[in-house]
């Protein structure tokens, strides 16, 4: 029973949470998980279900996961970009549900990206060896 | 609620059901159970998208990607393709939804462009029977505001002002409805919604109540808050059992939240909401015979007045209004009167719904702003006529209606311009036809269902309509004399006049119709023998071309009536005494050589 206006906003802003991101293209942040043979192979599919409980568990609105194919870079699976509005994309690489955790805390919450896990960091490791 | 990181939404509208779309539905749970997405992935089934030609439809969020004319056997592919691995099924994708390989916004494909959805505003993208997805997209939010900020003066105010007209048929300013019947003395009060629609063709309200109901429960309730009444009745034709399903999930959820019943969101205000399924006459869309037919009667119409605002059911004021007519209220009330009154044309408000059916490539279910032109409907949204063929013309109004010919096309559609032509804007039934459509069949098409349907209480219509039929009749078989003509439209007007119900007063229109703008078919006819659009079966004439032949012998064999004789190696001949036009030996010819003549 709703019994008063407070309640019925609730319930609206609380369903409404769920539905935003039926909009198309939403203005909020995407998270693409590489989703092709080898990401999957490499563990892609973990790493996708980690972000989704974390923003449920973190109610981060604006957010979505979304999947994509081969992304290019096989050695690097499981690959995961970060696109927000107006910003340069960010591609982490080699991700794993453990990693997912910091870049929703840091990345996500704080808007600091994880700079150790994107692909600049390990291809500079990789130079130097 | 769980968050899903994808939605599957599969159109449970009637075009696309009919398509198979539940067959697909389950096909979604079972495959998605399998490959373990159970808890990702959500699937919903919602009302018409509008494309019903491209149909089934199904869309996957977040990505928004419009698949079209699936299969069952499609779904596992998106399923492990685009849900699991998250490639997206491009041969399944509606054509112009993609662009350079990235999908457009649904708002961007040229079937939408031109629309806007008022009354359609949840079709498509909520679950119809999940009330907190409604209450998501600010469902009953305009029924709080009515009943804790508005006096039931201001909402009528609104109403009037915004201009609004009613969506059933007539046009009748929906304001001025209500402050009638609120004005009307008496305590006990009922409202009514008309969700009869008997149109052939017509689909716009039975679409609204499988897509959306709780728009139309919020508005019954606002105007219960209106007018003063605790009762409401939607009358519901029976042969629509999935709208009075999903109707009877969305009351009893109303029910459950507190949104109907007593102490409405806490205030003291009351109100409730019963279904009475109607047997599928077309009469019991009048007003006065619905009401008969709620009271358990049959459903026959009365003269008017007393008009139902003050003498209706069981006698008591009430406020009638149709589906699309309702779901437009919450919208008014949420964003103003003056908002609404911003949008169509002068003297009509707001958008209307039509179902475009007929000779048209995008055929299905739109919404458009009052004085969209007929050639943006046909061309912008429903994409042209198919096969390259001529466009004829559009009948609007069904058998009230009338049509508007292609040398009109660039007329704004509005209540009083189709009027000015002779036709109606009606319930919202749109039919484009192409130069194959022959116009006294289509006449005669509209008068065959108004001789069924007449209730037969008065004489004219029960027996002029009948004779206007045969005569039609005579006309189509090549029998047909000028004092016929003549007869026709002295029949029709004298119907016209004396009927005693809408459906006997609007019967001859779309004779009169046709006979304003295609005068020269019903002649051609007539003096000539002759159908110019090659539809009337028996004024055909089946012709060898005497150069084509090459004297075979097959069409002669093949011919079912022994109509073709001749003699081999020279030029057949058909005898049209004997010829049943079924068109086999057209088939049959190797050279071609046979064809039809109008
Ligand atoms: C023969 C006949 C059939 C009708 N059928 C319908 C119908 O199916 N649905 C409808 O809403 N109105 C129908 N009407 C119009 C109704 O009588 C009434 O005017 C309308 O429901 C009022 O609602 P509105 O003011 O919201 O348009 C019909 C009228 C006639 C004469
Ligand atoms: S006009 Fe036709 S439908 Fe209406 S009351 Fe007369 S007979 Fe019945
Ligand atoms: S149309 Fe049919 S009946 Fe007529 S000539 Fe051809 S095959 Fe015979
Ligand atoms: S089938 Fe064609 S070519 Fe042969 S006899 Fe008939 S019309 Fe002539
Ligand atoms: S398949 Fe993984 S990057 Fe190509
Ligand atoms: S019924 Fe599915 S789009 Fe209309």
């Amino acid at each position: 029973m709703i019994k008063s206006i407070q309640e019925l906003e609730e319930i609206r802003k609380k369903a409404l949470e769920e539905l935003e991101f039926r909009k198309q293209h939403g203005e909020g942040i995407r998270i693409v998980v590489g989703m092709a043979t080898c990401g999957i192979a490499a563990g892609a599919r973990p790493v996708m279900l980690k972000f989704v409980e974390e923003i449920q568990k973190r109610n981060l609105k604006n957010v979505t996961v979304v999947q994509t194919g081969c992304i290019g870079l096989c050695k690097y699976e499981p690959i995961v970009e970060v696109y927000e509005p107006n910003k340069e994309k960010v591609t982490y690489v080699k991700m794993t549900p453990e990693k997912v955790l910091k870049v929703v805390a840091e990345h996500l919450v704080n808007g600091k990206p994880v700079y150790e896990y994107t692909i600049g960091y390990e291809e500079n490791k990789e130079a130097n060896n | 609620m769980p968050l899903y990181r994808s939605h599957v939404l599969v159109c449970g509208g009637t075009g696309c059901t009919s398509g198979g779309s539940d067959r697909i539905y389950d096909a979604f749970l079972k495959e998605i159970e399998a490959q373990n997405l159970k808890d990702e992935v959500q699937v919903i089934r919602t009302g018409c998208f509008g494309l019903c030609a491209e149909g089934p439809i199904v869309i996957v969020y977040p990505e928004g990607a419009f698949y079209s004319k699936v299969a069952d056997s499609d779904v596992k592919e998106i399923v492990e393709e685009h849900l699991l691995k998250g490639r997206i099924v491009k041969r399944l994708l509606y054509k112009e939804s993609i662009e350079e390989g990235q999908i457009k916004s649904l708002n961007e494909v040229k079937f939408y462009k031109k629309q806007m959805r008022i009354a359609l505003r949840n079709c498509g993208v909520i679950n119809p029977e999940n009330i907190e997805e409604y209450i998501a997209y600010d469902g009953y939010k305009a029924l709080a505001k009515v009943l804790t900020e508005m006096t039931p003066e201001q909402v009528i105010d609104w109403v009037k002002r915004s201009g609004l007209r009613g969506r059933g048929g007539g046009g009748f300013p929906t304001g001025l409805k209500w402050e009638f019947a609120a004005k009307a003395p008496g305590d006990v009060k009922y409202v009514v919604c008309n969700a009869d629609e008997g149109d052939p063709g017509a689909y716009m309200d039975r679409s609204i109540l499988e897509g959306d109901p709780h728009s139309v429960i919020e508005a019954m309730a606002i105007a219960g808050y209106a007018i003063g009444s605790k009762q409401g009745y939607v009358y519901v034709r029976a042969e629509y059992p999935l709208a009075v399903k999903r109707l009877e999930v969305a009351i009893e959820q109303a029910r459950q939240y507190g949104l109907l019943g007593k102490n409405i969101l806490g205030t003291n205000f009351e109100f409730d909401i019963e279904i009475r399924l109607g047997a599928g006459a077309f009469v019991c869309g009048e007003e006065t015979a619905l009401m008969t037919s709620i009271e358990g009667h049959r459903g026959e119409p009365r003269p008017r007045p007393p008009f139902p605002a003050v003498k209706g059911l069981w006698g008591k004021p009430t406020l009638l209004n149709n589906v699309e007519t309702y779901a437009n209220i919450p919208v008014i009330i949420l964003k103003g009167p003056e908002w609404f009154a911003s949008i169509g044309t002068e003297k009509s408000k707001g958008t209307k719904v039509f179902a475009l059916v007929g000779k048209v490539n995008n055929t299905g279910l739109i919404e458009v702003p009052m004085g969209t032109t007929v050639r943006e409907i046909v061309e912008d949204i429903g994409g042209g006529i198919p096969g390259g063929k001529k466009f004829k013309a559009v009948q609007t109004g069904g058998p009230s209606g009338g049509c508007i010919p292609a040398s009109l096309m660039d007329t704004p559609i509005d209540f009083d311009s189709l009027t000015a032509l002779g036709t109606m804007m009606g319930s919202g039934g749109m039919i484009v036809m192409d130069e194959d459509t022959c116009m006294v069949d289509i006449a005669k098409f509209f008068l065959e269902f108004t001789v069924d349907e007449s209730c037969g209480k008065c004489p004219p219509c029960r027996i002029g309509t009948r004779r206007m039929l045969e005569i039609l009749q005579k006309i189509t078989s090549g029998n047909g004399t000028e004092e016929d003509l003549e007869k026709l439209e002295e029949l029709a007007y004298s119907i016209k006049d004396s009927a005693l119900c809408g459906l006997g007063q609007t019967a001859p229109n779309p004779v009169l119709s046709t006979l304003r703008y295609f005068r020269d078919e019903y002649e051609a006819h007539v003096k000539e023998k002759r159908c110019p659009a090659g539809a009337c079966k028996a004024l055909l004439r089946i012709v060898i071309d005497k150069e084509l032949c090459k004297g075979c012998g097959i069409c002669a064999k093949n011919c079912p009536a022994n109509a073709i004789t001749g003699q081999i190696k020279k030029p057949f001949e058909i005898d049209q005494s004997k010829c049943i036009k079924c068109g086999v030996c057209i088939e049959k010819c190797p050279f071609k050589a046979i064809s039809k003549k109008a």
